[in-house]
């Protein structure tokens, strides 16, 4: 028994050892499979997106999809041309574009170059108070705002149409073109200025002729991360632009978005199986192949801002 | 020809035309901010009071109230908070903390999480409809919109996470280690709790995204009419965000005003939420100055 107990004492000092041991490999595995969760997810999207959408393009050819120009899903004679979906996106997300980046970078050069650091810590909050006001309340404002407001001055106007959407979207990212420019502007190098400055340039110049163009690659990242945003909003455009799947470029037309068309006809009944549920992740598909584009040349453009000044 | 003096005061004029030109932008933004918080609060406060949050929904305008949507949207919050967090924080510890040198696995992880920032809403939404509404079988329960929305808001959590532990200094950990602690214990007792404001901060972010956010759960089969408040983890449904949706869809005025008074009780909550998380950030701010 005494020839036992310095044993079981050596052991027990090892033990208390080994026990943060154990724990430390436990949180390193844990941890780990939790930072994979995020590469299963990718996976999981690209597979669900395939997958389902597969049964779809063996029922419709792609060729008849991406060039067809009536989409009637639900009507005989069914028809899967998805160009009108693409078409009203498009419209949506130009309209959004010429809102939001005029708006978005001229706010980004006052509160960068002209604000006092008051001013900016009043104006920026505001700004992201903007950010965080939830997508369907944008929608809402587009049919009990926007569009009466537009009604007088276009007569035609439909009470659901792609002008009010392109608006509500463009307010709804023009926080994110200004804070991202705000970035880019903000990492040109003080420096350059100066020389600009020290040649008698005024501010003005200095800014649309210097600062600008320096940070150029990443204020254009900025404009293609708000479109992407724009191209993949959907309550706001479910709401404001309507679900009427036409080819048209007319903007005071309803149009539906590839967004649109997920949401309205989830909101009905797609079972499983049917060519209904296999039509979402088609255009599900769609929409991600053109959000992934756009953010591969968004992540390109900011490499490329970061060699210059980092 | 031009005198040097006229083409100064030209040169002069342009420099105040162009500063009044941006700062016409930021007021503008600003400005209609402000028209859309007045036009939430014309159209909204009418029917908005204490009746209308606790009242379940009704097919009469005038009856209908919030209730159900509430319990929906707090379940929702709570589940994918419960969910989201500790995964959440547990891969930014992985990323910052356990990994000493940035491998190209770790590169890759790292890019593939802001990938998953820059996907839109919906196709998450597609994604738990094709896995937990029909592969795990949850149906139209509350459970596979949390997943969903789990899923949805991870990457925010990480990347705040990350920015929090990236803001602790390194003589922490290396006071910890020196004193013979694992790399866990260092995590546990010293830079966890260092970064725990930030942490909070951007957990109630990612939280309020998950509140106002919509589309996902359309797609996962959030119901629209759900009359009573919903009690068990595979009930039916409904959150704030799509009361809204199909108010406003109404053809009947007084249904597109109660879509106004839930959109006031909405930003309301958004706005209590995000003062309380600049409140936690000045706080910490405060705190390390001194």
């Amino acid at each position: 028994m005494m020839r036992n107990a310095p044993v079981q004492h050596v052991s027990g000092q090892k033990s208390a050892r080994s026990v943060p041991r154990a724990v430390e490999s436990l949180m390193r595995w844990l941890t780990f499979a939790s930072a994979l969760l995020s590469v299963v997810t990718t996976f999981g999207i690209i597979w669900v997106l395939l997958s389902q959408s597969i049964p779809f393009f063996r029922a419709v050819s792609p060729i008849d999809f991406f060039t067809g120009t009536e989409w009637r899903p639900t009507r005989e004679p069914v028809s899967y041309g998805v160009l009108p979906l693409i078409t009203g996106t498009l419209i949506i997300t130009v309209g959004a574009g010429i809102v939001a980046i005029p708006l978005g970078l001229l706010s980004a050069i006052f509160l960068s170059e002209y604000a006092s650091v008051r001013v900016r810590s009043i104006l920026k909050p505001l700004l992201e108070l903007l950010a965080g006001i939830p997508t369907v309340v944008y929608g809402y404002f587009g049919l009990f705002f926007v569009t009466p407001l537009l009604k007088p001055l276009l007569p035609g106007i439909q009470s659901s149409n792609a002008l009010a959407g392109a608006i509500v979207v463009g307010i709804m990212i023009l926080p994110l073109v200004s804070s991202l420019c705000e970035d880019a502007l903000a990492a040109v190098p003080r420096p350059l200025r100066d020389a600009a400055y020290a040649l008698g340039a005024t501010k003005a110049e200095v800014t649309t002729r210097t600062t600008v163009p320096a940070a150029l690659s990443g204020i254009m990242a900025a404009f293609i991360l708000a479109l992407s945003r724009a191209l993949g909003e959907t309550m706001a455009v479910a709401l404001a632009a309507g679900s009427t799947p036409q080819l048209t470029f007319n903007p005071t037309q309803s149009v539906q978005t590839m967004t649109a068309y997920i949401v309205s006809t989830s909101k009905g009944d797609a079972p499983a199986g049917t060519m209904k549920s296999y039509s979402l992740f088609a255009v599900g598909v769609t929409l991600f192949a053109f959000t992934l584009f756009l953010n591969v040349i968004a992540a390109r453009l900011v490499r490329k801002f970061r060699q210059v000044y980092a | 020809m031009m005198t040097a003096s006229s083409y100064t005061r030209k040169r002069r004029r342009k420099d105040g035309a162009f500063r009044a030109l941006c700062f016409t932008a930021v007021a503008f933004s600003v400005l209609l901010l402000f028209i859309f918080l007045i036009k939430i609060v014309h159209d909204g406060a009418p029917r908005f009071s204490l009746e209308f949050i606790g009242s379940p929904l009704s097919g009469r305008p005038a009856r209908t109230g919030i209730w159900p949507a509430v319990v929906g949207s707090l379940w929702i919050m709570a589940l994918t908070g419960a969910l989201s967090v500790p995964i959440g924080v547990a891969a930014a510890i992985y990323l910052e903390e356990f990994t000493l040198k940035k491998t190209a696995f770790i590169r890759f992880i790292q890019l593939n999480i802001s990938n998953l920032a820059g996907v839109p809403s919906i196709v998450y939404g597609l994604l738990g409809l094709a896995v937990f509404s029909r592969w795990f079988n949850l149906q139209q329960s509350i459970l596979a919109g949390a997943f969903t929305m789990s899923l949805l808001v991870l990457p925010m959590v990480i990347i705040v996470t990350q920015e929090a532990l990236r803001a602790v200094p390194q003589s922490y950990r290396d006071g910890s280690l020196a004193l013979g602690s694992t790399r866990w214990q260092a995590i546990r007792l010293q830079v966890l709790p260092a970064a725990m404001p930030g942490i909070l901060t951007g957990v109630i972010l990612a939280m309020s995204r998950a509140v106002g956010e919509t589309a996902p759960l359309i797609v996962v089969g959030a119901a629209s009419f759900v009359p009573g408040a919903p009690s068990k983890l595979n009930d039916l449904y409904t959150v704030l965000p799509i009361q809204i949706f199909d108010w406003s869809l109404e053809s009947r005025k007084g249904f597109n005003d109660a879509a106004a008074s839930a959109i006031l009780f909405l930003m309301l909550l958004l706005l209590s939420m995000n003062s309380l998380a600049i409140w936690l950030r000045a706080r910490s701010a405060s705190r390390s100055v001194r």
